[in-house]
């Protein structure tokens, strides 16, 4: 092993013996970068929605619609993301830790959502369960409302984010292989109890780093949830649809004091996730 | 008879990792199963504690069948490479786990884990969490967690492959004395022949999904029955010799025909220690340059080259050598004592591992 290893070391390339002022110039065209078409931006979205002080800002959050909208992002987030979480797990660990037929399949399928325009997602659903669709004389007959109504949000939302709590998970899983899982069934232990005590505490910190995002993405979506909406006011609009409304109706600061929820809620999310990096590769 | 493996067979796909394995380890003995990677010692470690289950053949661990047991009832401990600790789990909680999936009481659980760890010398790293440990602690952690629950064997898979040469030869004592103490039947996976014979009381071969010998280490050395179990069970000289004019020959060295006709050939095999080297040229029937020697602790192994260029290598104590009065770049000359013939011109010659032959030492005194 050891001689082996040395020689590796030795036949790997040392890094580039680079001149600082190069270092320094990438890290600043990366910095300006990100200021610019980041940073800016967001700062911006609070600059705006403080421009004529509190009243207006407090104004627009008040507005009962407003509150429907939160309201119903917050809804849709919670019942869309533990679904994902749930499944996320799941697939991540069949295709992980078992070999089986079908699993390129599964994974391919598990990124059609990164690879499928929103629109056309919240169309697909549209088509399956829309008065004219698939599915809609069935629902019209048993009083049951998908689109245009909250049920089909959640639907869009959860297709959208599907990806993200799985693919977060499978390399995770991957690297630490079925060892300690083995180890857990020769001490005795059954397979839920595998599970419960040694698989899903190896794994936390990703899997919350998937939830976090992929709750991220469930309460910003806009795309497919748009073509479902309906666009009902206090009835089917999530924050990012009445940020749509109210800036298409040319309220110079309704749209970007509803926002900064949006905004704090990114600020948030990268918070977290910086906590949770930290705490992931303390803990490696 | 503490494990036994009847006419096992296990292929991967296509791949035949065991082939109609059959062997037995006695209660409390101290086993190695070792090969060249890819020979299926480890699949055999695997399919003793259950993890993998054979497409053919019957397991027996202490006299009952367990084939049909699953995993978790086989009471089994089993040592991994690369350790595979609970990450999540502290010292503690790792050796403790067990004992709780067995439901014992918790005053119960920490006399265990006391006991265990005072034995394996971790009483102050019980709190600590696998990434905190050194390589040696981290083994001692798996060991402690394997032998917690008081299982019937211990399987241990490579267990001083992640070490590095200095701790690995501590490590091994330490195992022969571990094994001494709790006398527990132990089964270790290696494919460093030098350590299975230093540590095992018995030692199982394989090559190819195939097993080659089983015996006491000495038997494994002195009678290895086939060509692959005597090279790669210690250093062996091996030369291919063809019969001219009545002697088989390779270069100057001539050796007696065996039987065979003018034109055929045969390949014959001589451990180091069985070549008797003298400083002056006219004693022993062939001469040869001391090209090299190494230095291997007590002995010394010493290559030597013949005029074609043919090398040879000896092994000598170190006082023998400087009795002898050697040195790298002497002439000397050299007789090689006892010789085993491998294979004989037949079958095709190179198929060396499938076919073994009578392998009596032949004693060449005065060729």
């Amino acid at each position: 092993m050891k001689p082996l290893s040395r020689t590796t070391s030795r036949s790997a390339p040392a890094p580039l013996p680079s001149p600082p002022a190069v270092k320094w110039s990438l890290i600043a065209l990366a910095a300006i970068f990100l200021a610019i078409f980041l940073l800016l931006p967001l700062i911006n979205v609070f600059a705006q929605a403080f421009a004529r002080g509190w009243s207006p800002f407090w104004r627009a959050l008040s507005d009962p619609d407003t509150g429907s909208a939160v309201r119903l992002t917050l809804m849709v987030a919670a019942i869309s993301v533990p679904l994902n979480a749930v499944f996320g797990l799941t697939a991540a660990w069949a295709i992980a830790k078992f070999d089986f037929r079908g699993k390129a399949l599964l994974l391919t399928l598990i990124d059609l959502p990164f690879a499928i325009s929103p629109v056309v997602a919240g169309l697909l659903f549209v088509l399956l369960f829309g008065a004219n669709g698939w599915m809609g004389p069935w629902l019209e007959a048993h009083h049951l409302k998908v689109i245009f109504a909250p049920p089909g949000m959640v639907l869009a939302t959860l297709f959208v984010t599907f990806p993200y709590v799985a693919r977060e998970l499978i390399p995770v899983m991957h690297s630490q292989g079925r060892e300690q899982e083995e180890a857990a069934l020769t001490l005795g232990a059954g397979g839920w109890q595998t599970f419960w005590r040694v698989t899903l505490p190896s794994v936390k910190w990703g899997l919350f780093y998937g939830i976090i995002l992929c709750n991220a993405r469930a309460m910003g979506e806009f795309g497919a949830v748009w073509v479902v909406s309906g666009h009902i006011a206090g009835e089917t609009d999530t924050l990012p649809l009445r940020v749509d409304k109210l800036y298409n109706e040319f309220d110079p600061v309704a749209p970007f004091a509803v926002a900064t929820l949006l905004g704090l809620l990114a600020v948030a999310t990268m918070l977290l996730k910086a906590f949770l990096d930290w705490k992931g590769r303390r803990e490696l | 008879m503490s494990i036994e493996l009847k006419n096992v067979s296990k292929s991967f796909g296509q791949v035949a990792a065991l082939r109609d394995v059959s062997f037995a380890v006695n209660e409390g003995e101290l086993a190695a199963l070792l090969g060249p990677s890819g020979s299926g010692k480890t699949t055999v470690l695997r399919l003793i504690a259950g993890l993998e289950t054979p497409d053919n053949g019957r397991l027996f661990v202490r006299g009952a069948e367990v084939s049909a047991v699953p995993v978790q009832r086989r009471n089994i401990g089993f040592v991994f490479q690369n350790y595979a600790l609970f990450r999540n789990m502290s010292v503690w909680g790792n050796i403790a786990f067990g004992l709780s999936i067995k439901k014992w009481r918790r005053p119960q659980i920490a006399a265990r884990v006391a006991e265990l760890a005072d034995f394996l010398d971790l009483h102050d790293q019980v709190r600590r969490y696998p990434h905190q440990l050194s390589g040696g602690q981290r083994q001692r952690v798996a060991i402690a967690r394997a032998l917690a629950p008081g299982p019937d064997v211990l399987l241990l898979d490579e267990p001083f492959a992640a070490v590095d040469a200095q701790i690995r030869q501590e490590l091994r004592q330490w195992l022969i004395r571990l094994h001494h103490e709790i006398k527990l039947t132990t089964i270790f996976v290696t494919h460093d022949q030098e350590e299975a014979m230093e540590v095992a009381d018995r030692i199982v071969v394989f090559s190819q999904g195939r097993l080659e010998r089983i015996g006491t280490p000495q038997e494994v050395y002195e009678k290895p029955h086939n060509e692959f179990v005597a090279r790669f069970v210690g250093v062996l000289n091996v030369l291919e010799l063809e019969v001219r004019d009545g002697l088989a020959r390779c270069n100057e060295l001539e050796f007696p025909a065996h039987g065979l006709a003018d034109g055929q050939k045969m390949r014959i095999g001589f451990r180091p220690y069985n070549v008797q080297v003298s400083p002056h040229p006219a004693v022993y029937p062939f001469r040869a340059l001391l090209r090299r020697t190494y230095f291997l602790g007590v002995m010394l192994r010493l290559e030597m080259e013949l005029p074609s260029g043919l090398v040879i290598r000896s092994r000598l104590s170190k006082e023998e050598y400087a009795r002898l009065g050697l040195a790298d770049g002497r002439e000397v000359s050299f007789q090689i004592r006892t010789y085993r013939i491998l294979s004989k011109e037949g079958g095709p010659l190179g198929d060396e591992v499938a076919t073994s032959y009578e392998t009596r030492p032949l004693l060449g005194e005065g060729i």
